[in-house]
Parts: C-alpha cells; structure tokens; sequence
C-alpha cells in the first residue's frame, strides 16, 4: 500500500506538470493583449518598458521557468516564514497581482476561508442528508419514498445552481424577508445573537449547494447499498438471526460505504468549480469571486494561480480518492 | 397498384402462418421497453414539445424577438406584466399581444425565450455532436490499437484533472474577440462555446467506448470478420461500432444536459453571448437585476432551462433501461 502510495505521488508531479504547461499555454497563447487597458495616448515606446516591467519581454520556456520557480518554491518558503517566522524567502520575487500590485497568493489566503466555509458546511450538510436518504430508498426499494427520492433527486440534478439560488433568493428573502439575500463577510462571530444572523445569512448558499450534492450522493449511496443487498453474506447475517438493524447499519453499510467514501473525496475538487457560480450569485467573495474578476480585469497571474490551485485541489483529492479506496476494500490492494 | 397488393398478399400470410405472436425486431423490443419507463416516455416527450416549440414557435407567434421599440412605443411597451398577472393585481400593465410581458427595453419576453431557447438547444446538440465524435474516436482507438491505448487513457486521465470550469471560463473570455472579428460577433461565440464545451466533455464517453470497444474485440465475430481479411477499418465501421451504439447513444442524451447547463452557467456568468443575442442563460443573467419586481423575467428561463435538464435526463435514464438486453426482457 504504502509503495502504491509513493508510486501515486511521484505520478502526480508530472501531472501537475502538464497542468500548470497547460495552463501557462492558454494564457499565452491566447490574442488578449494585457496593455490593451493602457491609454492610447502612452507612446509605444513606455508601452514597451510597461511590457518589460510586467515580465513579458523575455521567451515563453523562460517565463514558464521563472513562473514554475515562483509558483513551486518561493510561494512554500513565504508559507513558512509565515508560520515559522524565519526569513528565507526575503527580497524573493513573488507572483504579483495585475490588478493590486500585491502578491496573488495574499489575497487567495484572505478569500479563501470564505469559500471553505461556505463549501465545507455544504458538503458536511449534503453528507448528512444524502446518506440516509439513499440508505432508507434502497432498503424500500420501488416504495413511493424510493420514488420521490428518485425525482427529487433528478430535479437536483437538473436544476442548474443560478436557477434554485435566484429562485431561493425570490421566495425567502424577497418574499417572505426571512433570510439576507447577500452574504456579508464582514460579519464577525462574537456571541449568540451575531452567531444566528451568521447561521441565516448561511443557510441559503448551503442549501443550494448542498442541493446539488445530496442529489448525486443519495444516487451512488442507494445503488450501492442495492449492490450489496442481495449479497450471500446479507442471507447469511439474516439467517444467523441478527437483527434488521444490525443487518442493515453494520452489514450492509460498512461494505456499502467503500466506493461511496471514494465518491465523496472525488467530488469535493467539483464543488469548488460549482462555487463559482454560486458565490456570484450570493455574492460571497471568496476564491471564485475572485477567480470572476480576475478574468474580467485580464490579470494573467492570478488567473493562472487560482486555475492552478484548483487543478492541485483535483489531482490531490484523485489521489486521495485512490489510496482510501485501497485502505477500505483489501480486495483491491494494488500491489 | 395491384400488383402491389399482390406482393403484399404473401407476406402477411407468412407471417401470420408463425404460431406465436409476431416477431418484432431488435428496434421493436427496445421501443416496447423504453414506452414501459413512465419518466422516460414523459421525459421525452416534453423534450420534443420544447423543441418543436423552439423551432416553429417564431413562424406562428407574432411577435419578434428582435424588435427594440423606439420614442412613444418604448414608454407604452416597456415592462409589461405576464397576462397571469391579472389574476391577482388587475391594475399591473399588460396587453393580450404580449403573453408573458415585455422587459424593461419593451422586447417581447415569450419571443426572446423562445429565440434564446433555439440558441440554447443548438448549442447544447452541437457540443453534444462534437464531445461525441471526439469520445467515440478515441475510445474506439485506444480500445482497438492496443498500442495507442496507454497514451491515449493518460490523455483522457490529463483532461479529467483539469479544472474545466475555470479554464472555459479563461478561454471564453480570451478567445472571443479574435473570433468575433474573424467570423462576426454572434457565430464566433457560438464556434467558441460549442468547441470549448466539446473538446472538454469527452471524457466519460471515450472511457465508456474503450471499455465496451475492449470486451467486444474479442467475440468470435470479430475473429470470423479477421479471418476472413477484414481490415481493421471494416471491423471498426462494420462490426465495432454498430455494437458500441446504445452506450453512445445514451452518453448523447446526458451530454445535452451537461452541455446546456455549461453553456447556461457562461451566459449566467456574462461569459456566454453578447446581451443582444438572448439565450436563456443570458436572459436569466439580464433578469437577476430587477427581480424583486418582474421575478417571473427570471423565473422563465429557469424554469425553461430546468426543464428541458431534467427531461433529457429521464429520457437518457430510459434509453439505458431500453437499450440494455439485460434489463430489456424482465
């Protein structure tokens, strides 16, 4: 386990590799010009020094270097300094914003709590409520609460987020003024009163994210559960004279939970992509607010960083995925 | 005419001569089971209903989608309530002519759906085409040329682990101009977003040919079809790809949904079409603005683009059940 692990991690480099080549070729290559912005009455010649000064004067392999060397170790060393409180990586260059002249990954370290918060509380909500639920339909399997499982789930599915958050937004802020239609992360946690206006102002962006995902999940628990029901080992417990319960919650779920686990670390990269349009509808300014404006105001570096962050997030949470499904089944250990 | 008759007389016959019920063909039995799966059939026809209200809706509807009132007809025709309305406010502003109101530029709102439905939809088909022959070729490659397979399966693991999102987001914005000058404003963005839709979508279909692609290599026929010096493109064309079919078909149905949902999500995001060009992502994205007071402007498209998800959805849900001999026979 612990080689395929290794073997996993050492793959992943150049994966990542491709990822980032990927990336930096798509900015580079595309005919936007960053100095489109500049006034038409610069000259060209303090255009070019402009060019020259953002980095763009020198060949792609040696600014995809450079770009590597900031990205890969100068960002890990400010990171320690800033727990540690060393100074390794003093009078460094670090990958600087367009748009404020400050370093990207600042300002991603300050956005980020808001996504995290949002998302995680969402995916913890969705888990909660997709598991029995897909437990419950699959034990009743074709019973009307199979069915409306069922539906409700398709309309999960199909309900794309800016839809159910606008919709959500019209009945219970607009209409019935129960819950804030904007998320305001100015607001500060101190006490019980300011803990429930946080918890109202969250329930909408979770609910709807959370939507989404217990659709999926409820989906892969009850097949899964389905799978297994009808195993030998289920007729075996039943004919032993365990209990429905006992059959059902130790039996059947440990066994069951083995590729719902695996789903679960799968999705979790995809929820930060469908947060983007969530935050923009709730106007939470986390990453994928972040990530909006960005590509709005042409700032090629933090546009690059944050794609980044979201491929690393992918490929770490596969590999993730890969190693727990080999901890939970020994039938699929790989080496 | 009569010698028609007489042609016809002799196969009826001998059919009715088969001592049980008459047999159906392969297409028969699908049909019988896909009409057994009650969201299916109903799935799929609300997607026709849609789609034939998109296409000829424009011909009989007589209003158009593109007309911006001017001067005195801007002030009479702008904001109008849907005529629903009259149901519970009978002093809001509406006129029989205009069945779901008009925005605040006083362009028919039924006329811009059903226009921005057509966008949607041909968008949705057309990268539903292209993620399509893209997956198909590369699974049918990597299944059938074992030595292309590694390659290929590590560029298909590659474009799973981009953050796809993101990076159509990057490349829509990029992108458009420079097409948009090359072949108009309207066609470049409707190429970019079809193309940047497809070439990220064919992913799960490619996999899916592979596996079926690997399984059926190796079935006697193929090897009669060898035997006999069928060259690998006639085995590919002849005998593969007729088999591959029901799980291609079915990764159809799902990659309109997906791809209407993305191009939706751009056009929600101001990504999509430019404002005057209305698809129903973009009309919704328009709406959010003023939807305190004129919520049914959102709620419309919404409802328009949720529908037609979760149709395609239950009809590609039924064709899997239809098209599975295992299922097909309980």
């Amino acid at each position: 386990m612990l080689t395929f692990t290794i073997r996993r991690l050492i793959l992943a480099v150049p994966t990542l590799l491709f990822i980032s080549l990927v990336i930096f070729l798509l900015l580079e290559l595309a005919p936007g010009d960053p100095m489109a912005q500049v006034p038409l009455t610069v000259p060209p010649e303090v255009k070019e020094k402009m060019r020259l000064a953002l980095g763009l004067g020198e060949p792609l392999h040696i600014r995809f270097w450079k770009w590597l060397v900031q990205f890969f170790w100068i960002e890990p060393q400010v990171l320690v300094d800033h727990i540690f409180g060393t100074s390794f990586s003093a009078g460094d260059l670090r990958v600087i914003s367009w748009q404020t002249r400050s370093p990207v990954m600042d300002i991603v370290i300050q956005r980020l709590p808001q996504t995290l918060w949002v998302v995680g509380t969402a995916y913890v909500v969705a888990i909660l409520i997709a598991l029995p639920i897909g437990i419950y339909s699959a034990y009743k399997q074709y019973s009307w609460f199979d069915q409306l499982g069922t539906f409700v789930s398709m309309v999960g599915f199909s309900v794309p987020p800016f839809f159910s958050g606008v919709l959500v937004i019209v009945i219970f802020s607009v209409q019935l003024g129960w819950f804030p239609s904007i998320y305001d992360t100015t607001h500060k946690v101190t006490d019980w009163d300011s803990f429930v206006v946080q918890l109202r102002q969250m329930i909408m962006p979770v609910m709807v994210l959370a939507l989404q995902i217990t659709a999926q999940l409820s989906r892969f628990m009850r097949a899964s559960m389905l799978d297994n029901l009808n195993q030998d080992y289920v007729r075996t417990a039943r004919a032993k004279g365990l209990g429905e319960y006992v059959v059902v919650m130790v039996h059947v779920l440990r066994n069951s939970m083995i590729p719902v686990v695996t789903v679960i670390a799968l999705g979790i990269p995809s929820i930060f992509g469908g947060a983007i349009i969530t935050e923009q509808v709730f106007k939470v300014n986390g990453i994928g607010q972040l990530l909006i404006g960005a590509i709005e105001a042409n700032d090629l570096p933090m546009v690059q960083t944050l794609t980044f962050i979201f491929a690393v997030l992918i490929v770490s949470f596969n590999l993730i995925a890969d190693v727990l499904y080999g901890i939970l089944d020994p039938r699929i250990r790989y080496d | 005419m009569t010698e028609a008759v007489k042609i016809e007389g002799p196969q009826k016959t001998g059919i009715t001569a088969e001592p049980e019920k008459p047999a159906r063909s392969q297409w028969g039995e699908v049909w019988s089971q896909f009409k057994s799966h009650r969201g299916a059939l109903i799935g799929g026809i609300l997607f026709l209903l849609i789609v034939i209200g998109v296409v000829f809706g424009p011909l009989v509807y007589w209003n158009d989608a593109k007309y911006v009132p001017t001067g005195r007809d801007f002030i009479k025709l702008r904001d109008m309530r849907p005529i629903y309305h009259m149901l519970f406010d009978p002093s809001a502003k509406m006129d029989w002519a205009y069945p779901l109101g008009t925005d605040n530029l006083g362009r028919d709102t039924l006329a811009r759906l059903m226009f921005g439905g057509r966008v949607s939809l041909a968008v949705g088909m057309a990268a539903m085409v292209l993620a399509l022959l893209l997956g198909t070729l590369v699974g049918v490659l990597s299944g059938f040329f074992k030595r292309l397979d590694g390659m290929l399966m590590r560029l298909t693991d590659l474009f799973l682990a981009l953050p796809l999102l993101p990076m159509i987001l990057v490349a829509a914005v990029l992108f458009r101009e420079s097409l948009a000058l090359s072949i108009g404003p309207e066609a470049g963005v409707f190429v970019l977003i079809v193309c940047l839709i497809g070439i990220t979508s064919w992913m799960p279909t490619a996999r899916i040919v592979r596996g079926d692609v690997l399984a059926i290599k190796e079935r006697e026929f193929v090897l009669a079809a060898r035997s006999i010096g069928t060259r690998p493109s006639g085995i590919i064309t002849r005998h593969i790809l007729p088999n591959v079919m029901s799980p291609i078909m079915v990764s159809a149905t799902l990659g309109i949904a997906t791809a209407i949902i993305t191009e939706s999500s751009l056009s929600f995001l101001g990504f999509g079409f430019p404002p005057d060009f209305p698809t129903w992502g973009r009309l919704l994205n328009d709406s959010v603005d003023r939807m305190v007071l004129y919520p049914e402007r959102v709620v419309w498209p919404g409802i328009l683009i949720s529908l037609t998800v979760l149709s395609v959805n239950y009809l590609g849900d039924g064709l899997r059940d239809a098209l599975d001999p295992r299922i097909r026979g309980r």
